[in-house]
């Protein structure tokens, strides 16, 4: 991507009728692009609803998300998905489309409706499944695959959408730890490489803290903090938004900051 | 690229045998019935109306009451028969994609409760209407059936659009509604229950050409749109959300999609009263052939469900003549234990 790509919300909220407090509120927020970034906070703090409203699933209240200073309801969803790629929370899904054939669905934006397969698409679909390591199974029908499996055919997907955004709802949370690094790494190779940003909903700080450049935290719709990883990250931060105390250690071999949870049920919250 | 290639052959060799199979059929449906006509004469009969062909056939052989019998009488109801159980099978493959349930049938958005409160009014209240050949239960039943799924659409549409639970669950509590709204008629009016209860069952013996050129023109139309959304009815396999983020208008290609189904179906309904099962099963068991691939999927459902409507009309027909079963009785007497079959087959597939 020549252009120099921004993503932004301004005042975006999202008070929905049938609720109480509203679950996004006032979230103003920019996204530059070649970043990495990781969105934390506990569950119910409007994490995938902000995702969703970036994608344009859902109508917001007020406020607004701009992409390159248009703004996303704007977009008609084949120029959206040119430009943003989502991995989705649940990835189940029960068909007997190969692995393969679900990956190549991720070239849909650029495909004629009659026009089948290119040599571009086949080329951009390898690689991805290259990335991933889905090659080795890429004939077995998905609904066939493991659960680690089908996260990483759903991750190839959205890497042969071949997107200047990459937007990740927990991509790790179904995955053992071996696969659990080895995605961080494909998603750190692509935003190193291929100038990727990405934004990737973590529940493993840790994680996060060895991967992303920068850090949301979020709770209760809004964003307390944002900047970069090292600066924003802090025990105070953490039990601010968490409500659990934590301890910030030195990784021995990295020398980067670890956070250990300590549970103890006497702590108040912080609110 | 050698797999796509044996792939491709596959399916040219099943619409080849499908296409032949569907040909045998409607020979074999014409020959059988209380005037015995031999295969050969009802193939030369018909071989006799083809422009170029007829000169090189002497028609002194073949009595003209026979031809009479094959072209008034039979060729178009084994021609109704046919679209309608092709045309049911086509939309029963589109909305079990586009809603993402196998268990979705045509009928599901309430639209054969609609047609059968129409014909029940129209033959409860013994309305005397025609409108290009079709009666008065033909039309009010297209009629109903087209307002319920604009009704049940209407209500299942909120500010950001419909979602698909939404869409079936209002289709089953409107469609339960009209069904006991249909029962209380019968109870005021009790004269005319056994002809109601007949029409729920589907016939095709009201079959005449009419009908047969109103459904080829509806399925030319509306199959022709939704052959046309077969890349996004395969997207829509990820979810709402999934295929949104992959570039489908969702609501828009649903909205369509719905619109061209209901009319066909509206369209069957008409003709040939209510005949379940067919738009169910059919798809399923060409799910075993097809995959999950729309672009097969749809039109093997297509001939599927002609041939097996074909078969079991005939069987309706002829099996307690001169008296007639309701075809819908035949369609899922037979259907059914093949499904299951098909069912364990591939269960048993699985585990070993």
């Amino acid at each position: 991507m020549s252009q120099l790509q921004k993503l932004e919300s301004k005042n975006l909220t999202w008070f929905p009728v049938s609720e109480k407090q509203p679950i996004l509120d006032k979230i103003s927020a920019s996204f530059m692009s070649g970043k990495f970034y990781g969105i934390i906070g506990p569950n119910g703090s409007g994490k995938s609803s902000f995702v969703r409203h970036i994608l344009n699933f859902l109508k917001h209240t007020k406020g607004s998300v701009c992409l390159n200073g248009k703004e996303v309801e704007c977009y008609s969803r084949l120029e959206l998905a040119k430009n943003l790629a989502l991995v989705p929370q649940n990835t189940s899904i029960d068909t007997s489309f190969s692995a393969y054939e679900i990956v190549s669905m991720g070239r849909n934006p650029y495909q004629k409706r009659f026009g089948g397969e290119t040599k571009e698409d086949i080329h951009k679909v390898t690689e991805a499944m290259k990335m991933t390591s889905c090659l080795e199974f890429k004939d077995k029908p998905f609904r066939n695959l493991s659960g680690g499996e089908a996260q990483r055919v759903i991750v190839a997907r959205a890497i042969a959408q071949d997107t200047p955004w990459l937007l990740l709802d927990e991509p790790i949370s179904n995955l053992d730890i071996r696969h659990q690094l080895e995605l961080m790494e494909t998603l750190k190779k692509l935003n190193s490489e291929r100038k990727t940003s990405i934004l990737a909903i973590l529940h493993d700080i840790n994680l996060a803290v060895s991967y992303c450049s920068d850090i949301i935290m979020m709770k209760e719709g809004q964003i307390k903090y944002m900047g970069e990883t090292l600066e924003v990250l802090t025990c105070e931060r953490l039990f601010e938004v968490y409500g659990v105390q934590f301890l910030k250690i030195s990784h021995p071999e990295t020398k980067k900051p670890y956070f250990l949870a300590q549970y103890s049920s006497s702590v108040e919250l912080a609110d | 690229m050698e797999a796509r290639k044996k792939e491709h052959q596959s399916c040219t060799t099943f619409y080849l045998f499908s296409l032949l199979l569907l040909f045998i059929c409607i020979i074999t449906a014409a020959s059988i019935g209380s005037a015995s006509l031999s295969p050969k004469k009802s193939f030369i009969i018909l071989l006799s109306k083809i422009p170029l062909l007829r000169q090189f056939i002497s028609k002194q052989e073949i009595p003209k009451v026979y031809v009479t019998i094959l072209f008034q009488i039979r060729l178009p109801r084994i021609l109704l028969s046919a679209l309608v159980g092709g045309s049911l099978a086509f939309v029963g493959a589109v909305f079990q994609g586009l809603f993402r349930n196998p268990l979705a049938d045509p009928h599901i958005l309430g639209i054969s409760s609609g047609a059968a409160l129409g014909a029940t009014i129209a033959i409860l209240f013994g309305i005397q209407m025609s409108f290009l050949g079709l009666g008065a239960i033909g039309c009010l039943a297209f009629l109903g059936a087209l307002l319920t799924v604009l009704l049940v659409y209407q209500l299942s549409c909120t500010g950001l659009g419909t979602d698909t639970v939404g869409l079936l669950l209002t289709g089953t509590a409107v469609s339960t509604m009209l069904s006991s709204v249909i029962s209380l008629l019968m109870t005021i009016k009790r004269e005319g229950i056994e002809q109601v209860y007949y029409w729920t069952l589907g016939s095709f013996s009201g079959a005449t050409w009419w009908k047969v050129a109103y459904l080829a023109i509806f399925l030319g139309i509306g199959g022709g749109i939704l052959l046309f959304h077969t890349k996004e009815l395969n997207l829509m396999v990820v979810g709402e959300e999934g295929a949104a983020s992959l570039g489908i208008e969702i609501q828009r290609v649903r909205r369509r999609l719905i619109l061209a189904a209901s009319i066909l179906v509206a369209t069957c309904v008409s003709v040939s009263g209510v005949i379940g099962f067919v738009g169910l099963i059919i798809p399923h068991c060409m799910r075993f052939f097809a995959g999950s691939d729309h672009k097969k999927l749809l039109p093997f459902s297509l001939l599927g469900g002609a041939i097996f409507s074909i078969i079991c009309d005939t069987i309706a027909r002829t099996i307690t003549a001169p008296a007639e079963l309701p075809v819908g009785v035949i369609t899922a007497l037979l259907g059914a234990p093949y499904f299951i079959f098909l069912l364990y087959k591939s269960k048993r597939g699985k585990n070993e």
